[in-house]
């Protein structure tokens, strides 16, 4: 890995395409395995099934369960990409190492979104799509209000960000509940299973909806590399160097809580990803924004890839919800890369 | 003119930092700016970089208002050196000094052959080149602060505005610091330094300015101003200003 590696080389346009090209390989390769494997549950006890690439032909037998199985890897990378590469912007332009969509309370207040979309009944008003809808107005509305009461004059001090993110969370959160004690059973089951963050009931359509728009976010969010790396000394230090501060702000802010409102309107709240994949790329490749986040986008759909895989495996033919193997796999995980790097403060600077 | 703030009024937090001063720069002159803690020195340079708006008066930097405006033009003018420099991301330095270039960069920002060539010779100037490939956080503050100025010196712009480049600097380094100032205005940049360093502001300095209480109190050569009333009514402490044998002027406390 020694030719990823950050340590002691500035950025060259060698090293940003290689390690580009490197996560797009293996985000590719993990993408088209994905949907090939399972889980088969005969008279003769579970077993490992391996489709073969041939399953990805239409004439194929096994092809019917290929196909069901792409909406989901299809959305998982999307998700995953979306989460984990607006989580690595937002902890660049909050240059706050504990920045992601939980902390700041986006997910909170996009489930309460939902939640409440649910208790309406918006879906048997407008559609399934109105719920998703809901949850994005959350997201935005959410990230919005954090950056309202987080801000000191030009700045937004780490310690005030996160303490406003967890506020509005434990609001969210605790609102979320009381809508739910005052819903009949299949709105709150409905409900439940929204909030656990889950790729099962993903459908074809939906992703085709949230491809270009996410896709599109992210590219753009990617031309901000520049921007966040001179952000990192701050808002004054980045004028001073020629950064639009306050249009590269709101450009990175509108670009995050679209990201993390798309992901979240997909999949529900899928915790961990936007903190583990940033944190664990920029101990590998450097904290320089131009490669860390194309790094991130092909990393954190790499690892939700993964875990849905495991989701629908583990138990199988049942599945269990996604975002909780996301956050039993990643937090002792993370817990790993906290310890090994700690003692050079390598995740995050100064000691 | 290449700097000018007329009749400025500043205000921070709801107190007047900075009170009616009116104060101008011109091609080729190192200004040294001085004054007790907390009188209004850092104000006064970050209202010339245009980093806050003033209450009352304007600020010109090269004819445009910096404050307002395409902030890539000015920093192309004008680069300025905090005096905390707190950076949230473990870069090593050659990346923390390339940071200098984005003004003169386009595109993705890919340092070119002459940013890496302005960069180069801007860790020479402040003699950091054996440091490239450390990081920048794990420095020793001297360190750190030679790497914030090369970091500004190889923004290329023609005017520098430095807030203490000299604090945690060993002697050997702070007088490099300002012949390195010196032999840039010699050749036609300007610079505005705020430093607590009253022996080298005297050796080094064109102009001096004292700021005490959120006025200019008084301004001239630095010989002048050091020892003058305003000086010694502003630190409460007299300034001795002479000569070494060799003709070198220092100027010490009483």
């Amino acid at each position: 890995m020694s030719f990823l590696s950050a340590t002691g080389k500035r950025l060259t346009g060698k090293r940003l395409v290689t390690v580009t090209l490197a996560c797009l390989a293996l985000c590719v390769i993990v993408g088209v395995i994905a949907p090939l494997v399972g889980v088969s549950t005969g008279r003769d006890g579970r077993a490992f099934e391996w489709l073969g690439f041939g399953a990805f032909d239409p004439a194929s037998p096994v092809h019917p369960l290929v196909s069901v199985r792409l909406p989901r890897v299809l959305a998982s990378l999307l998700v995953g990409a979306a989460l984990s590469a607006s989580g690595c912007a937002l902890q660049g332009w909050l240059r706050n190492p504990l920045a992601d969509p939980f902390t700041l309370g986006i997910s909170s207040g996009s489930s309460l979104a939902a939640v409440l979309a649910i208790r309406l009944g918006l879906e048997r008003l407008i559609g399934g799509w109105g719920i998703g809808a809901a949850a994005l107005v959350g997201a935005v509305g959410t990230l919005l209000l954090v950056e309202r009461l987080a801000r000191v004059g030009r700045n937004l001090p780490p310690a005030t960000v996160v303490l406003a993110g967890v506020t509005i969370s434990m609001f969210c959160s605790a609102a979320s509940v009381l809508i739910q004690y005052t819903s009949d059973f299949t709105d709150v089951s409905h409900m439940l299973a929204w909030m656990m963050g889950s790729l099962d009931a993903v459908r074809l359509v939906s992703v085709e909806y949230a491809a270009v728009p996410i896709g599109v976010a992210l590219v753009v969010l990617v031309a901000f590399g520049r921007e966040l790396n001179a952000l990192a000394a701050g808002p004054d230090a980045a004028a001073s160097l020629g950064v639009s501060v306050g249009r590269a702000q709101v450009a990175v802010f509108a670009l995050a809580s679209l990201l993390v409102g798309a992901a979240i309107a997909l999949a529900g709240p899928i915790g961990f990803v936007g903190l583990i994949v940033p944190h664990t790329l920029r101990a590998i490749i450097g904290p320089d924004h131009r490669a860390l986040l194309p790094a991130s986008i092909f990393g954190g759909a790499i690892l939700l890839v993964l875990c849905d895989t495991l989701a629908r495996t583990v138990i199988a033919p049942a599945h269990l919800p996604t975002g909780a193997v996301t956050a039993v796999l990643g937090g002792p995980f993370f817990v790993g890369i906290l310890v090994r790097q700690k003692r050079r403060a390598a995740l995050w600077g100064r000691a | 003119m290449w700097l000018q703030l007329s009749e400025v009024d500043v205000e921070l937090g709801g107190r007047t930092v900075l009170r009616g001063v009116s104060a101008a720069v011109s091609a080729g002159e190192l200004v040294v700016v001085v004054g007790p803690n907390g009188a209004g020195k850092s104000t006064l340079v970050r209202a010339l970089a245009g980093l806050l708006t003033p209450s009352r008066g304007s600020v010109r930097a090269f004819g445009r208002d910096p404050a307002r405006g395409d902030r890539r033009l000015v920093a192309r003018d004008v680069a300025y050196l905090p005096q905390l420099y707190d950076l949230a991301f473990p870069f090593i330095v050659e990346e923390v000094v390339l940071l200098g270039r984005y003004s003169q960069q386009t595109g993705f920002g890919l340092a070119s052959e002459e940013d890496l060539a302005a960069a180069r010779a801007a860790m020479k100037a402040c003699d950091i080149e054996a440091l490239a490939a450390r990081r920048f956080d794990e420095l020793s503050g001297g360190e750190a602060r030679r790497v914030i100025l090369a970091q500004a010196l190889c923004q290329g712009a023609r005017c520098l505005l430095l807030d203490e480049p000299t604090t945690g600097l060993d002697p050997a380094h702070a007088r490099n610091v300002f012949q390195l100032l010196r032999a840039q205005c010699d050749a036609g940049a300007a610079a505005v330094v705020v430093t607590h360093d009253l022996d080298l502001a005297l050796r080094h300095g064109g102009t001096m300015w004292l700021v005490a209480d959120g006025c200019l109190a008084a301004r001239g050569t630095p010989a002048d101003v050091l020892a003058s009333a305003a000086t010694r009514a502003a630190f409460s402490l007299e300034i001795h200003v002479g000569t070494l044998p060799g003709g070198t002027p220092f100027a010490v406390p009483a």
